[in-house]
């Protein structure tokens, strides 16, 4: 199977699709956090294709980009781990459903 | 000093009104304040009044007038002022002195009222009022004063308010006199049009002189009896009589005030002051509104004099004795003896205050009994009344010799039959004489003379029972009809009541001396002449006359009512009842001008029921009409539109609040469904 732009654009793109169904359908704060991490590892797919099948695929611009994308995904997991824990003290719970206090 | 007072003249009525409006004002009002306030005015308007009187006597006909602006409008100027001539300077005195008897008997006849101060507040008030009529050289500053002395009459005649008598018989007296007073403001207004002034005097330029005069011309007639209405409703002159014995019910110093000093002098006044309207174009000393005047005397004088033959109430007695003698004054005063006029209004003055006085001292010592069917004997029991008041009587019957009041009726007498018109007059007058010389023999007899006595209180007539004291009064002789009587009761007034008493008596007797023909300086005074001393005019056939016609009236008098009741009710039941309900002049009034008047209401207030409000009620539905139009406009237009919009943005509102669940996820979702709708019309579009 030849590697085309096109295979990994697909690819990126059912892996958001499936990260957006994560954070859509799932109940469980974590869980929704797990399909937010997805679609950004689509996301970084997206550079990485994008730069490999630049015109000038020297440079390592995608490669920075995409590591600079994984440690912000990183910090972010952290600061919403984070958040569901103080969810959960505050709540006794971390099922999204109930939690709408959003509500205008 | 004679410039000084002139250009002054005005502190004279000024004190007494000041110190009134001073009384009036008190925070804590004192009678003893009050009192001496009040005694203290009426002594320095005498004194004044005297200082004035002074200049007078040096220059036979003295006249000075002192004028000012008092405003201008446009390029008019009215001008007031202020005169002093014999007549000013005599009227000032003998109103000062009589009201201060006055004043210092009413301190011992009111010293139960509770409204002691008020009383004196309104007596100084009246006296202020009345010497501003006496110095006004402008018809219109003399009109204000007139009015100003009606204002203290209402005052005065109402002053026991809680009674409904008294507060009607000063709107009688109020009204009635107004009734005058359009015709003399009528005359004012005339006056003004045709002269340009209303100053009397005015260096040669007043309404009175030569010039202002001329100007005036051949509606001097009506002039003239346009002002003398005015003077017919003060002086109680028929028609306009009837308020003046209903205001008896005042006070009764307030009686002697208006019957002698004020108020009804100010109406004999006010037609010698403008005498010379009167007398303009005189043929033989006769002009039609002089002839008015003289009839209007007659009648008023015989009238009023066989009322007062018929009354039973003491001061009603003396009421119509007023009126008659005002009548004579207005008699003499028509048929060219003005001096004489003069002379017997300040004699009345003196000795009418007296009797009203001396019927006030009896009213006190009987507390407050009124009918003199229930005196009698008096004279024992309070001598200085009785002699003091046997004086005033002799002065009004016209006794001559040693009373004023003999020879002053002498003068008027000595004028009449000198009247080119007719001899009517005079006869009538000395008929008149005789009936004041019955009827006061009358009331002497019956008050002080025979014993104390009990008659049928049933026959009592309406206006006797005045105060709740006179009732309380009644009750006790009723009670009783085996005591005493009132006289049981009865008891001499105090110092303070008899002494303006004898002060009067001996003023009503020494005043002779400057009266009689002998020296005849009052009359000459008053005309401007020099007075000569002249012994052998003592004695003139005229005065025999009256003497003879006064001992008539009395013996007359004597011989009827020695042994009372009353004979003349017996002998003559019909014309007796006439008299004593005064002629129906009530009834009479009460048929013809207050039916009319009461017509005139009734339409007026059918006009302002039915039509005026009728009118304005259309309108007002009208309004009401298209009010009811716009508030359904309203409700069912503009706020149904306004309902409709805000209840349709309330729902769509709750319709996207719904959409704002709170939930996370279903804002992701929609987040995500937007982004493929974006990525849906960028790949078609693109």
């Amino acid at each position: 199977m030849t590697q085309t732009l096109q295979l990994f654009l697909i690819i990126s793109t059912a892996l958001f699709s499936i990260g957006l169904l994560a954070a859509l359908s799932r109940r469980h704060a974590i869980f929704i956090l797990i399909g937010i991490e997805l679609m950004l590892a689509a996301a970084n797919l997206n550079f990485i294709a994008f730069w490999r099948f630049s015109p000038e695929p020297q440079q390592p611009t995608g490669v920075m980009v995409a590591i600079f994308s994984i440690a912000i995904a990183a910090a972010e997991a952290a600061v919403g781990l984070a958040l569901v824990i103080a969810i959960y003290r505050h709540y006794r719970t971390t099922n999204v459903d109930q939690l709408n206090q959003l509500k205008g | 000093m004679s410039s000084w007072i002139v250009s002054n003249l005005w502190l004279i009525p000024a004190v007494p009104l000041t110190v009134s409006l001073v009384v009036l004002s008190l925070a804590n009002p004192q009678r003893s304040i009050a009192v001496l306030l009040a005694i203290f005015g009426q002594v320095v308007a005498l004194i004044l009044a005297i200082v004035a009187f002074l200049p007078t006597l040096q220059t036979p006909g003295f006249r000075a007038v002192h004028n000012f602006t008092w405003f201008t409008f446009g390029d008019q100027a009215l001008r007031i002022g202020w005169v002093l001539d014999p007549l000013a300077a005599a009227m000032m005195v003998m109103i000062t002195l009589v009201g201060l008897c006055i004043f210092v008997f009413s301190v011992g006849y009111m010293a139960g009222d509770k409204n002691f101060t008020r009383f004196f507040a309104y007596l100084s008030f009246f006296s202020g009022a009345m010497l501003g009529v006496v110095i006004a050289n402008s018809l219109l500053l003399l009109f204000v004063s007139w009015e100003l002395v009606g204002l203290a009459s209402y005052l005065l005649i109402g002053f026991w308010i809680e009674r409904p008598s008294a507060a009607a018989a000063a709107k009688k007296a109020f009204i009635t006199t107004r009734i005058g007073d359009l015709g003399f403001f009528l005359g004012m207004l005339w006056l003004y049009h045709s002269s340009g002034t209303l100053l009397f005097y005015d260096q040669g330029r007043g309404c009175l002189e030569e010039v202002g005069l001329l100007a005036i011309g051949a509606s001097a007639t009506f002039i003239a009896l346009l002002i003398f209405c005015g003077a017919v409703g003060k002086s109680g002159q028929f028609p306009l009589h009837v308020w003046l014995p209903d205001a008896m019910e005042g006070p009764t110093p307030v009686s002697a005030l208006i019957h002698a000093a004020t108020m009804v002098a100010a109406g004999v006044f006010l037609v010698a002051r403008v005498y010379p309207l009167f007398s303009l174009g005189a043929v033989n000393g006769v002009t039609p509104s002089l002839t008015v005047v003289v009839s209007v005397g007659v009648v008023t004088a015989l009238m009023a004099s066989l009322i007062a033959l018929a009354q039973f109430d003491i001061k009603r007695i003396l009421a119509y004795s007023t009126v008659s003698q005002l009548g004579l004054m207005m008699v003499s005063l028509g048929v060219g003896g003005v001096a004489a006029g003069i002379m017997h209004l300040i004699a009345h003055g003196f000795f009418k205050a007296l009797l009203f006085l001396g019927a006030g001292s009896v009213i006190h010592g009987l507390h407050h009994e009124q009918d003199i069917r229930k005196m009698g004997g008096l004279r024992w029991i309070m001598p200085v009344t009785f002699l003091t008041y046997a004086i005033g009587m002799m002065n009004l019957s016209g006794v001559p010799f040693s009373f004023s009041g003999g020879w002053t009726k002498e003068e008027i007498l000595h004028s009449t039959a000198h009247w080119s018109v007719s001899p009517l007059p005079h006869y009538l007058m000395l008929a008149g004489v005789v009936l004041t010389a019955l009827y006061m023999t009358r009331q002497m007899i019956y008050v002080f003379f025979g014993s104390a006595r009990n008659t049928d209180f049933q026959s009592v007539g309406p206006a006797e029972f005045h105060s709740a004291e006179a009732a309380r009064t009644t009750e006790n002789i009723s009670g009783g009809r085996t005591g005493r009587g009132p006289m049981f009761h009865a008891h001499e007034s105090p110092r303070v009541m008899t002494m303006p008493l004898i002060v009067l008596a001996l003023s009503s007797i020494l005043f002779v001396l400057v009266l009689t023909p002998a020296w005849p300086w009052l009359h000459a005074y008053l005309n401007g002449e020099p007075a000569r001393v002249d012994f052998s005019l003592l004695i003139q056939p005229i005065l025999l006359l009256s003497l003879t016609l006064v001992a008539a009236g009395i013996g007359l008098g004597w011989l009827i009512y020695r042994n009372a009741p009353d004979p003349l009710a017996r002998a003559l039941p019909g014309l007796f009842r006439f008299l004593e309900h005064k002629m129906w002049f009530d009834e009479i009034y009460e048929q013809t001008v207050i039916a009319l008047s009461r017509v005139l209401s009734r339409l007026a207030d059918w006009l302002d029921r039915y039509f005026w409000d009728g009118l304005v009620r259309l309108f007002a539905g009208l309004a009401q009409a298209f009010g009811v139009l716009s508030k359904g406009f309203d409700d069912h237009g503009i706020n149904a539109g306004v309902d409709e919009t805000t209840a349709g943005t309330r729902g769509f509102g709750r319709l996207i609040a719904a959409a704002h669940s709170g939930q996370i996820q279903a804002y992701l979702g929609a987040i995500a469904i937007g982004m493929l709708l974006l990525l849906v019309l960028y790949a078609w579009l693109g």
